[in-house]
Order: structure tokens, then C-alpha cells, then sequence
């Protein structure tokens, strides 16, 4: 994929990392059935970190972030999300979950509600909001991503810029400390993907913490504060973007930044 | 090469070409008629084939219906006054009106009582059909089943009223322990509604029926349409619910649950309702404490229900199985729990693919009621084929008595239809 020129500065004044600890992944293994998808897993993620994970298809990065919210379920090992255990206690996966916001690569927003109440219906329902402040939320979001004229309509009435941007909105209205995003952009096209793109970029001015699995290797060097290489179910190398793209170390890296770059 | 003005491929238009109307040839009856009908040697030939087969239909059943005698006590009266003209003898049904509706023994005088139960059903029903009228006619539809209970049954009003006690203080129940664990408030509030609903039992005088605003009727004194309507109301708003319990169950990661779901399903959808309905007028009373004696018509709504439950949650099964993953992701990630997750985003979408398959075991159970002519309950049906058929004035008129029943059916059926289409573009919201 061709580096995307993001043409606006990027204000990196709010996006600063604390020392506070937002996701600690410690010696985390996964199988399905025999097969071993994730090895040996550690990474430590602070508030207010982006982090990048690319890598070749089937290296594991979905199952990685799809593991932290408990989608799937790891076998060996310790996650520590926002300073919560994973673990089989269905009370604590509620609980993560509901501090922690994941976009889809196919966007999953509900068919049978209107944009609005895709982004009200888990706040008052999981966070007990009253409706008229989940409303006035959900249209300060939906204002945020700039499609606040679309509430009334369904999702199958949008573009597909236009509904991963509502997905995002309707994961920001559960006030998410951490977002979890899983190739929000490769089911779009070309000139969708810059809308969406901004939008997450505009996130990260905010200093929202963000682990993003994309291809995006342009939103990686202007956001992202390290990137994160995997490859056949490992971290194979992290860095900071420039080092990583400049200066790569591994030789399956340096293979798929030629691949990727198209050098 | 040519100079570049003449290029014959360049082309900008200069200007708007102005509407006109179609030529006549396009438009109108002649075009439907030629399009429709005679677009071809084959299809003119099927045109005036069908058109020669309706004649002939007509033909012969229009005198029939419009000679039809309606006033007479007796089929030989009937031909005495057609004097051997066609004629159908719908005095049959002047005559017979309320054995066909009410069956033949439900006391006359309180007639009313279906009558004021079924015109309340339709209110009850309104909010649950049409989800646009206010939510809090919902009550009234909570409350409804007591009413109509008391109304076609009759006797103590105490009866109907201690099962209304237990269920909303079982509701109550629920409600309260449910949140923290399911099963602590489900268990919990079917035992809190049996004791409640044993203690009122026997706290209800043996004499309250006697002396009761309402006289009692016996459920062996149902009969006629009245009756068809009532198991087919009772059997499917029980067998919806029911039918999407067990298509989630079927889908549970609890093994036990899962295979109870499977087996019940597999087992029920393997054997005849006709089967099904003899087993409940024989055999089931040794499922019940010995000295209960649960009412027929209690084991008939068992059955059916248990029968149509089936079939309902295998279509479930299969809406539940066209929703795409993402849908549970979504769903499990923005935090909301299972009962929330398969109210709010699974079952709505579910239900609605669903709707076609759905109404089609409903107006299939609808007409499958008749089947408990069989098992020698007075339904419609039963009401033609024994005491109408069978009495000595009335021997012999088949046509007119069944094509009344298939009417009757038809229309309820047909009802039930529309609305479902009616219901599948209410709801539509990918493409408009
Ligand atoms: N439910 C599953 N059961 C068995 N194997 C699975 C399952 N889901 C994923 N896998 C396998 O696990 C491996 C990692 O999958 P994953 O989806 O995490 O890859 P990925 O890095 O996200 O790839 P892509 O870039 O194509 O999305 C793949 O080999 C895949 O075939
Ligand atoms: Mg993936």
C-alpha cells in the first residue's frame, strides 16, 4: 500500500505518554486447538501511547488485539488491561470491555438501529446513562467525526467512510480509555480511507491510547509513537517509526517494508 | 488523420432534447394487454385456455351460490324450495350458526363472553403487532390472558386472580435476583409462583364457583370456531417465546442445556402432531400427580405448543445462523452482557429474517387445530363431521359446511399473512 500524504501538521503537544500502565502483556501464549497462534507475547503499553502492529496476513495481529478485550480467549500467560486480570471471571471481562473501544474491519454496527442509536444503545444499557445525555453524546461524537446530519439514517444508507466513522463514535461514546482498532481501513476505498484516517489521527491528538493493526504505513510514521512488527505469531521487532522504517533490523522486516513500500 | 473539429468521437451535447410523450403503441391497456397476455403463440394459446377454465368455473358455481336457500330447517326442505334448480342450502349455516362458532354445548346466554374475550384480544394484541401505538397498552396485554381466562371459563374470579398474583410477584422476583444471576432469579421465581399459586388454590373456597358473578363453563363444553381460534392464539403465543428459548439453548455453551434443546427439538419434530394429540387425551395425565386432573384442553395447548415450538425454533435457528459474526462482536466489545446482546442486537435481527419462516408454522399450527376433531373435542371441524353431519335435518350437505370452514380459516390465515408482509417492509432498513 502507497503511503498516504496526510497534508495537515499534526499537533503532537497533547500526545503525550504518561508513566501510568494501560495494557501489560506478560509471557502470553495462544493456541487454536494445536496450532500456536501467539508465542510468548510480552508488551507493555503506557496511557497515551499509538501503536502500530503490522505484518504479514496470518502473522496473528487480529487474534493479538482481538485477545485484550477478550474476544478470544488466551491459554498461558497474564494480560492486564487498565489494571484488571483477564481472566475467566466474566464480571472482569464485562468490565474491560466496556473501557475498552474496538473498530472492526467490516465496521459491525447494528443493521436495525439508526446511526443514534447505534451510539446510544451501549451507554444506556451498559453505563445506565439517562437517554437525553447518551443522546447529546452521541451527537457530540457524531459531530466529532462529522456526520451529526446523518443520526436518523441506518447504517445501510451510508458510505463506508462514513459508517467506520460512526463505528469509531460509537465506541467513543462508551468513554473508552484504550481503542483497539483492526484494519479500519482496508475495506474501504482510496478516498475513503483519508476521511477515516483523520479521524483517528484527530484521536490521537487527543491522546487517546490506540493500538491500530493497519497497512497504513503513512498514519504509522505520523502518529504512531512505536510500531510493532509480528510475524508467524511473534513480536519480531518494535521501534519507533523512523528507526523502524529507515532502519529496520530484522531480515523479515526489512522483507516486508520492500513488500509493502513496493521498493 | 482528419483535422481535430471533425473527430468523430468527440461529442459534447449543445443543448437539452425536449420531453415528449410515449407513442400510443407503449402505453395503456393495449400495451398491457399485449405484453402481458398475448406476447407469444404459446402464451395467447395459455390465455385463452385459462380464460375458457375460469368460465367454466364460474359457470358452474355462481348459480350454485346465488340460488343458495337460506331459509329452511331441513336439507329436504332445501331441495323442495330449489325444485331441482343447482342451489347451494346455506340454511344450514343460519340455522347451525352457533353450533359452528360456539359448539354445541356452551351455554347460550353467555354467548357475550367469547364475544367480549375476542374483541379484547384484539386490543391486547394491537401494541404487540403494531410497536409504533403507545408501550403502555403492554399492560393491558399482560393482564389480557387473566381476563379471557375468566371470560370463556368463568366461575371464581379468584381463580384467575391468584395466577395473575404469582406471576407478577414471580416477575418481581426475577427482576430482583435475575440481575445478579440468571438462574438464581428464574428458579427462584417458578418456585415463589407455585407456592403462591398453592397456597391461593387452597385457600379458595371449594364453593367460590357456585355463586360467581360468571357461571363456570367446563373446558369439554368448548367447542366450534371458538375453539380453533383459542388454541391457535394460545399455542402460538406460547410457542414463540418457547421456540426462541430453545433455539438460543440450542446454541448454548452449556453442554447440558445444549443437548436437552437438541433432543427435545429432534424428538417432537420426529413424531406426527396426531400422535402428539393422542398422547395428551390418553396418556399424559401419568405426568401429572394422579389426583390432579389437568384439563383437556390444558394438555391440548401442551402439546401443540410443544409441537409448533419445534418447528419455530429451528427457524430461529437458522435466522440466528445467518446474522454474521460481527454482529456478536460488536456486540460482546462495546461490553453488553448475553441477555442484553441477544435482546437488543442478536434476537431483533434474528426474529425478523426469521418472519416468513415463522408465520408459516403459525397459520400451519393454526389450521393443524382441527386435528383435535380426532381426539373427539367438539372444534369446527369436529362440530361439521359429528352432531351437524350427523343430525337427521342436515345429513348430506357437505359443500356448503366445509366451504364455510375453509372460509373462516381462510380469512384468519390470509390476515395473518398480510400483516407479515406488512411487518417484513415495516421493518426493512438496509435498502431505501
Ligand atoms: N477461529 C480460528 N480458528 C483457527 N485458526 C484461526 C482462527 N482465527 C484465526 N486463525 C488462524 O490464526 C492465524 C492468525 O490469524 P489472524 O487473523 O490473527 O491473522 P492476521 O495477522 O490478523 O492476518 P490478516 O492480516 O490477514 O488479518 C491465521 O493463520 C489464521 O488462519
Ligand atoms: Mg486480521
Amino acid at each position: 500500500m502507497s503511503e498516504l500524504a496526510i497534508e495537515r501538521e499534526i499537533d503532537r503537544s497533547k500526545m503525550q505518554v504518561s508513566d501510568e500502565i494501560a495494557i501489560d502483556i506478560n509471557g502470553m501464549n495462544k493456541w487454536y486447538g494445536s496450532f500456536h497462534v501467539l508465542r510468548d507475547i510480552n508488551l507493555t503499553v503506557n496511557q497515551g501511547e499509538r501503536i502500530v502492529i503490522a505484518g504479514p496476513s496470518g502473522s496473528g495481529k487480529s487474534t493479538l488485539i482481538r485477545c485484550l478485550n477478550a474476544l478470544e480467549e488466551h491459554q498461558q500467560g497474564s494480560i492486564v488491561v487498565d489494571g484488571i486480570e483477564l481472566s475467566n471471571d466474566l464480571k472482569n471481562i464485562d468490565k474491560i470491555r466496556s473501557e475498552v473501544g474496538m473498530v472492526f474491519q467490516h465496521f459491525n454496527l447494528f443493521p436495525h438501529l439508526t446511526i443514534l442509536e447505534n451510539c446510544t444503545l451501549a451507554p444506556i444499557w451498559v453505563r445506565k446513562t439517562p437517554k437525553k445525555e447518551a443522546e447529546e453524546r452521541a451527537m457530540h461524537f457524531l459531530e466529532k467525526v462529522k456526520i451529526p446530519e446523518q443520526a436518523d439514517k441506518y447504517p445501510g444508507q451510508l458510505s463506508g467512510g462514513q459508517q467506520q466513522r460512526v463505528a469509531i463514535a460509537r465506541s467513543l461514546c462508551m468513554m473508552p480509555r484504550i481503542m483497539l482498532f483492526d484494519e479500519p481501513t482496508s475495506a474501504l476505498d482510496p478516498e475513503m480511507i483519508k476521511e477515516v484516517l483523520d479521524t483517528m489521527i484527530e484521536l490521537a491528538e487527543e491522546g487517546m491510547t490506540m493500538l491500530c493493526v493497519t497497512h497504513e504505513m503513512g498514519f504509522a510514521r505520523q502518529v504512531a509513537n512505536r510500531v510493532i512488527f509480528m510475524d508467524a505469531g511473534q513480536i519480531v521487532e518494535q521501534n519507533e517509526p523512523e528507526e523502524f522504517f529507515n532502519n529496520p533490523k530484522s531480515e523479515r522486516t526489512k522483507l516486508f517494508l520492500s513488500q509493502i513500500l513496493g521498493h | 488523420m482528419a483535422d481535430q473539429t471533425n473527430n468523430p468521437i468527440a461529442f459534447v451535447a449543445d443543448g437539452n432534447i425536449p420531453e415528449s410523450p410515449p407513442p400510443a403503441r407503449e402505453t395503456g391497456v393495449v400495451k398491457w394487454l399485449r405484453e402481458n397476455l398475448f406476447s407469444g403463440v404459446a402464451n395467447t394459446i395459455l390465455t385463452v385456455l385459462s380464460l375458457i377454465l375460469i368460465y367454466l368455473l364460474l359457470k358452474n358455481t355462481l348459480p350454485w351460490i346465488f340460488n343458495g336457500v337460506w331459509n329452511a330447517n331441513s336439507l329436504a326442505e332445501c331441495r323442495e324450495i330449489l325444485a331441482g334448480k343447482t342451489g347451494a342450502c346455506f340454511a344450514v349455516l343460519a340455522e347451525r350458526w352457533p353450533q359452528l362458532i360456539y359448539g354445541f354445548k356452551y351455554p347460550v346466554d353467555a354467548y357475550w363472553r367469547p364475544n367480549l374475550a375476542f374483541i379484547l384480544m384484539l386490543v391486547a394484541f394491537a401494541p404487540v403487532l403494531f410497536f409504533d401505538l403507545p408501550r403502555k397498552l403492554l399492560l393491558f396485554t399482560a393482564v389480557y390472558p387473566f381476563i379471557a381466562f375468566w371470560l370463556i371459563w368463568g366461575g371464581s374470579i379468584l381463580v384467575p386472580l391468584v395466577a395473575l398474583i404469582g406471576c407478577v410477584v414471580a416477575g418481581g422476583v426475577f427482576q430482583k435476583f435475575g440481575k445478579n444471576s440468571f438462574a438464581a432469579g428464574f428458579f427462584g421465581a417458578i418456585v415463589v409462583a407455585l407456592v403462591i399459586w398453592n397456597i391461593g388454590g387452597a385457600l379458595i373456597p371449594e364453593s367460590a364457583s357456585e355463586n360467581a358473578w360468571l357461571s363456570p363453563v367446563p373446558s369439554r363444553d368448548l367447542g366450534g370456531f371458538m375453539l380453533n381460534m383459542m388454541l391457535g392464539v394460545t399455542c402460538v403465543s406460547l410457542s414463540v417465546p418457547l421456540g426462541i428459548a430453545l433455539a438460543l439453548g440450542r446454541q448454548s455453551n452449556m453442554p447440558l442445556i445444549k443437548w436437552v434443546c437438541v433432543i427435545f427439538i429432534e424428538f417432537i419434530r420426529g413424531v406426527p402432531l396426531i400422535t402428539l394429540l393422542f398422547v395428551a387425551s390418553v396418556m399424559l395425565a401419568y405426568f401429572f400427580p394422579p389426583d390432579s386432573t389437568v384439563d383437556l384442553f390444558l394438555r391440548v395447548v401442551i402439546m401443540i405448543t410443544m409441537f409448533s415450538a419445534a418447528y419455530i425454533a429451528e427457524v430461529i435457528r437458522g435466522g440466528l445462523a445467518a446474522l454474521p459474526r460481527g454482529q456478536y462482536e460488536a456486540a460482546d466489545s462495546l461490553g453488553l452482557d448475553y441477555p442484553q446482546a441477544m435482546r437488543l442486537i442478536i434476537l431483533p435481527q434474528a426474529l425478523k429474517i426469521s418472519i416468513p419462516g415463522i408465520v408459516n408454522v403459525a397459520v400451519g399450527l393454526f389450521k393443524d387445530t382441527v386435528l383435535v376433531s380426532v381426539i373427539s373435542m367438539f372444534d369446527l371441524l369436529g362440530m361439521i363431521r359429528g352432531p351437524i353431519l350427523a343430525s337427521t335435518e342436515w345429513n348430506g350437505v357437505y359443500w356448503e359446511l366445509l366451504g364455510f370452514a375453509s372460509l373462516l380459516f381462510f380469512v384468519v390465515c390470509y390476515g395473518i399473512s398480510q400483516y407479515s408482509q406488512w411487518l417484513e417492509r415495516r421493518l426493512a432498513t438496509d435498502h431505501h
